[in-house]
């Protein structure tokens, strides 16, 4: 069982550089088509400072901190039992390339169904610009396979 | 300002339908988004967690929804997106993602829609569901 000391845990806030090469790998990736995305060109003719940062990306860089599955690792979540639940962001404004991100994650709530076959973390994550304006929230909920 | 076409809820705002998913794709994903999990790229690991093979990465279809988002409207309208992961999608699954006028609203003192998503398989199981809020009549910025 994880242990429930943890609800209401705030982990120490990182700082994430946005990357212009890791923007045009994540969109290659997923067949982006959008050339906003790729060529600065295009995002500068589009009104944007740099290659303008994809809707779920927000979620990838949260592992790009010092130490990327600390949350994972500090809550002893095994990757064998790991699935993802739930995702959702809720994003203040686009972020661009170039910006630096200050994540801080939460743990919100840790829960269990079926007499513990199941547990659940919800993780709260909050991202502000180095002006320590929000830029978006995150909620992640992770299901922890026991059974 | 322009106008955007006269959406009514139920209309199927956009569609995407995706090649099977590879090994490849899983691998690249993994860079890409910096999750190393293992368990969606290293056969050995998923077989000794019990599963007959790797499995898609959630957040890699979810990606593909917000793909299917960006095509249809300027990445500056998006103001929520969420997801909820109903089933593991597996090599070889052919992805079709569907958006789908659900709510037309007015907040924050601008025109915005609610969309209904989802994303089934080559049988008609769904994988994911989620919602997204969108602005409406944005140019790019």
């Amino acid at each position: 069982m994880i242990d429930r000391s943890f609800i209401g845990h705030v982990f120490d806030p990182f700082t994430v550089e946005v990357e212009k090469g890791r923007i045009r790998f994540f969109a290659r990736t997923i067949g982006e088509t959008n050339p906003v995305f790729t060529d600065e060109v295009a995002a500068h003719a589009a009104g944007y400072a740099s290659l303008p940062l994809p809707p779920t990306q927000l979620f990838c860089l949260e592992m790009d901190g010092p130490d990327p599955f600390l949350f994972f690792n500090r809550l002893g979540l095994d990757f064998a039992r790991l699935l993802h639940g739930e995702q959702s962001f809720a994003h203040k404004r686009v972020v661009c390339a170039g910006e630096r991100l200050t994540f801080t994650q939460k743990v919100a709530d840790i829960y269990d169904k079926k007499n513990g076959a199941l547990e659940f973390v919800l993780r709260e994550t909050s991202v502000d610009d180095e002006a320590g304006r929000r830029v978006a929230d995150l909620k992640s909920t992770l299901v922890i396979r026991n059974g | 300002m322009t106008h955007a076409p006269a959406l009514a809820i139920g209309d199927i705002f956009a569609t995407l339908e995706l090649p099977p998913v590879t090994r490849t794709q899983l691998a690249l994903y993994a860079g890409a988004s910096g999750d190393h999990n293992p368990i969606h790229i290293d056969i050995d690991f998923a077989h000794a967690a019990g599963e007959k093979d790797v499995f898609a990465q959630g957040m890699f279809v979810m990606a593909f929804l917000g793909r299917l988002l960006t095509a249809n409207a300027p990445v500056t309208a998006l103001r929520a997106f969420s997801t909820r992961f109903l089933a593991m999608t597996r090599l070889g699954d052919r992805l079709t993602l569907t958006a789908t006028v659900a709510e037309l609203l007015e907040a924050e003192g601008e025109r915005r829609m609610r969309l209904d998503l989802a994303v089934r398989d080559q049988n008609g199981e769904q994988k994911l569901s989620g919602a997204a809020i969108l602005a409406l009549g944005l140019q790019d910025l």
